[in-house]
């Protein structure tokens, strides 16, 4: 394993309509799997991704059923990269935004992500060797 | 001499501001930084061969270190042994790299 | 640790509370003891311009009481020593003369973003 390292990310996007989504979960998966400390800031739309009501469905366009089709869901893949990161020795810190949570309506979150505010992102911040923010568009 | 990665998700084509973070690239290096420009996401379309290049090729002159991440490259079908001159593909492990070294790091 | 929040992002979230979640944010951790300065580039440059009033918004029989002031929300920022800059070649592609700036907003030339950028530990772009 490499060297320790902590890094921070700063989310703002729910989970599909950009593709940045797929993209940060590459580098958590990445950095995890190097049993990196992680710490997500999840700003905006991004308190979404680890909303506990989603629900697979089935796809007809694929004729498939919702067994079949075994789509991932974004809160599944949040999960899984927490427990990715502590197996190898690290770990998943996630905050969802907790404004952006009541704005949202998503208050019923995985667990393993809890609420906070932006001095949150900021004391992570000092306390990592590197943040990312990864702004919507 | 300052250390930066920038990561540019968007294409030139789409987005006028992609062009301007081109040139921020360059400037960088030309003031002597060393600079990734790590293309992800549409950002690798100009990677393609016979794209049209809309400053990139400015960025690659300037010393900029231009990498394609392999994944978008190959979602995209383009194939990482006909990239221009200048452009590498590359693992999305670079970024990761950059930042545990702790790089100054912008999401373009 | 001193951050230089890049904003261009601009009149996205005319209907969320936050008038304009960078701008707030940028608020929120300066209240919290963060050292932040702010460059705002593209079309995130208008938010430094005087007059902005996007109020008057009523969708049904809701009115929304607290619209976004922009131009306020950047003056607090100035009110709290935080830097503003705009991009002056963004300023001039969209119109905007120095008259029409908030005062103590500073216009600076992308030119310049090396050595600006050298002036901050981290660059978060939003």
């Amino acid at each position: 394993m490499k060297d320790k390292k902590t890094l921070t990310f700063s989310i703002m996007d729910g989970p599909y309509e950009q593709a940045r989504t797929v993209t940060v979960f590459r580098l958590l998966d990445n950095a995890a799997r190097r049993g990196y400390n992680l710490n997500v800031f999840a700003y905006e739309g991004a308190v979404n991704l680890p909303f506990s009501k989603q629900s697979k469905h089935p796809n007809a366009v694929h004729g498939h059923d919702a067994a079949e089709e075994d789509h991932p869901l974004p809160k599944d893949w949040v999960a899984s990269l927490i427990q990715t990161a502590k197996k190898h020795g690290g770990a998943l810190d996630w905050i969802n935004c907790g404004l952006c949570v009541d704005e949202r309506g998503a208050h019923e979150a995985i667990e393993g992500c809890r609420r906070g505010t932006p001095g949150d992102l900021w004391k992570w911040a000092q306390q990592s060797d590197n943040t990312l923010i990864v702004g919507t568009r | 001499m300052e250390k930066y990665l920038l990561i540019e998700s968007r294409d030139p084509y789409e987005t006028r501001e992609v062009e301007n973070n081109y040139a921020l690239a360059s400037s960088l290096a030309i003031a002597g930084n060393d600079v990734t420009l790590f293309l992800v996401q549409n950002g690798v379309l100009p990677a393609r061969k016979g794209a049209k290049l809309n400053g990139l090729q400015e960025v690659i002159n300037s010393g900029v270190h231009v990498l394609g991440d392999e994944f978008s490259l190959r979602e995209r079908g383009i194939a990482m042994d006909t990239l221009p001159k200048g452009i590498r593909a590359a693992p999305i492990d670079v970024v990761v790299d950059q930042l545990a070294e702790g790089r100054k790091a912008i999401w373009l | 640790m001193k951050v230089l929040q890049i904003i261009d992002s601009a009149y996205r979230c005319t209907i969320e509370e936050q008038d304009d979640p960078a701008v707030w944010i940028t608020h929120a951790m300066k209240g919290a003891g963060a050292d932040l300065d702010v460059l705002l580039c593209g079309n995130a440059v208008n938010y430094a311009v005087k007059g902005q009033d996007a109020s008057g918004l009523r969708f049904g029989e809701i009115v929304q009481k607290n619209p976004p002031k922009l131009d306020n929300d950047i003056a607090r920022l100035i009110g709290k020593n935080i830097n503003v800059m705009v991009y002056s070649e963004d300023t001039a592609a969209r119109g905007i003369t120095e008259a029409q700036l908030l005062p103590g907003v500073r216009r600076v030339s992308r030119t310049e973003a090396p050595t600006i950028f050298s002036r901050y530990d981290q660059l978060w772009h939003w």
